[in-house]
């Protein structure tokens, strides 16, 4: 029996996951969950993760919520490459340090710009104090944020990233060091499956909160307060 | 040379860090912070002005630095190679710690640091209880008793790990709001899995760590300082917004 993942590409988590799982040739099966039409709220996702959130998996009878165990869990399970999460301790010391900061800092600032352009403006500004510390703490002048490689951490920190730029705010703009990276994980990654993963993204042009039904508008409300 | 520890008792972060050090025999060195003098005295580098508390704890191994408490004490799991319980080889079971360490930090860690800069902006004890900022609270608390606890002893599974002594060191911060105040009071199986926890640790150990916030008196005395207040009142204002 194949895993299972739960993934709306509009998340940003989702995408690092989808990323992961292809480019490491983990056979997966894709469940669609399209937040805005509210299937994460259906009690039939509920039975895979209780906190009705994407991504999700499910292994057998295993299921698992939150990204960053998810990513590990499939890390491990299917052996993939050393880089992703090294087994030399301080280097993977390093990746989850970063995996554990950008909750509260890259990921909360960058949620508030989902593809609906919601008080925008004040949500750009405070990422771009997170953007400063990202760029001084962790990527300094390496190649990626742990080393000469892709990791777990340049993926979870790449799919964040896009996120503002699917609504039209390029936070790479006279960020260089950035634009550079950027770079450097889609080569790595591969540019066709890095498109394909912000397909979904980059093609949301101009959508509002008036587009959403009503009883998902409180809803999608929720998720974007900081 | 050993292994240098950063720490200030009065973040829960620390607390769990330093709760699993010691009850493992890591040998370290206790470097005292104090991050309420740093924030009234004005001490800061580029990385404390966006959060100081993030300087917090903080390891340093020879060459080596680390930040973030997962990362510290799953590096500290491995390379001590402590019980196996803490951390479990097994992969689902050490999924289900990731899971927790994850989910931790925008639910129960969040709201408690929401709550606990509130009780330092307001600093009124009378009208704790009509604080609407615990209802921040609650929603996580009910999802740590049905998704992560449900009828198990601990968070994963039938002994401590990593995830229990995170959870219940970061809950503990409320008790520095309230003296006698329970979050966990309609929550029967919540108070048990903590006790449980507890007794894990040890009494004493457990006690030791949260010493500090349980001297209400002496942080009392620290939170109303009136340049803290001042210092905090734009981040503050942001942060609890």
């Amino acid at each position: 029996m194949v895993v299972e993942l739960f993934l709306d590409l509009r998340s940003q988590p989702c995408r690092a996951l989808f990323i992961f799982a292809k480019k490491n040739n983990i056979p997966f099966e894709f469940k669609d969950v399209e937040l805005l039409k509210g299937h994460h709220l259906s009690e039939e996702f509920g039975k895979v993760n209780v906190l009705k959130k994407v991504p999700a998996l499910k292994d057998g009878a295993f299921t698992l919520a939150e990204s960053i165990a998810i990513l590990l869990y499939l890390s491990r399970k299917f052996n993939t490459p050393d880089h992703w999460y090294p087994s030399d301790l301080q280097k993977r010391a390093r990746v989850d340090e970063y995996l554990s900061w950008q909750h509260t800092t890259i990921r909360e600032k960058g949620s508030s710009l989902f593809p609906i352009k919601y008080v925008w403006e004040e949500a750009v500004e405070e990422l771009n104090s997170a953007l400063k510390q990202f760029e001084e703490k962790f990527l300094q002048d390496k190649p990626f944020i742990v080393g000469n490689e892709i990791s777990l951490a340049d993926l979870v920190a790449i799919v964040e990233l896009m996120q503002p730029v699917g609504c039209g705010c390029d936070i790479f703009e006279n960020r260089p060091k950035l634009v550079e990276w950027r770079s450097r994980v889609e080569e790595a990654v591969g540019k066709e499956l890095f498109q394909q993963a912000h397909e979904i993204i980059l093609n949301v042009k101009n959508m509002s909160t008036t587009q959403l039904p009503p009883e998902l508008r409180e809803h999608v409300k929720q998720f974007l307060k900081p | 040379m050993g292994i240098e520890l950063y720490l200030d008792l009065l973040s829960s972060p620390c607390r769990s860090v330093y709760i699993f050090a010691k009850k493992n025999n890591i040998p370290f060195t206790f470097k005292q912070m104090e991050v309420l003098k740093d924030l009234v005295k004005g001490h800061s580098d580029g990385f404390g002005k966006v959060n100081i508390l993030r300087k917090v704890p903080a390891l340093k191994d020879g060459g080596f630095t680390l930040a973030e408490s997962p990362a510290i004490l799953t590096y500290l799991s491995q390379t001590y190679k402590t019980p196996d319980h803490w951390y479990p080889l097994d992969m689902k079971k050490r999924a289900r710690v990731d899971e927790y360490l994850s989910w931790h930090h925008s639910t129960i860690r969040s709201s408690v640091f929401k709550i606990f800069w509130l009780k330092v902006r307001d600093l009124n004890i009378q009208s704790w209880t009509s604080y609407e900022a615990l209802e921040d609270l609650t929603i996580p608390l009910k999802q740590l008793e049905e998704k992560f606890l449900q009828d198990k002893p601990f968070l994963v599974g039938n002994m401590i790990s990593l995830a229990d002594l995170v959870a219940v060191t970061e809950l503990m911060q409320v008790r520095l709001i309230a003296i006698g105040y329970n979050i966990l009071e309609d929550m029967p199986k919540l108070v048990e899995w903590r006790n449980r926890v507890e007794k894990a640790v040890g009494k004493e150990l457990f006690q030791e760590a949260h010493k500090v916030i349980l001297n209400f008196q002496d942080l009392n005395s620290m939170l109303t300082e009136p340049q803290l207040k001042e210092q905090m009142k734009p981040r503050l204002l942001k942060m609890v917004a």
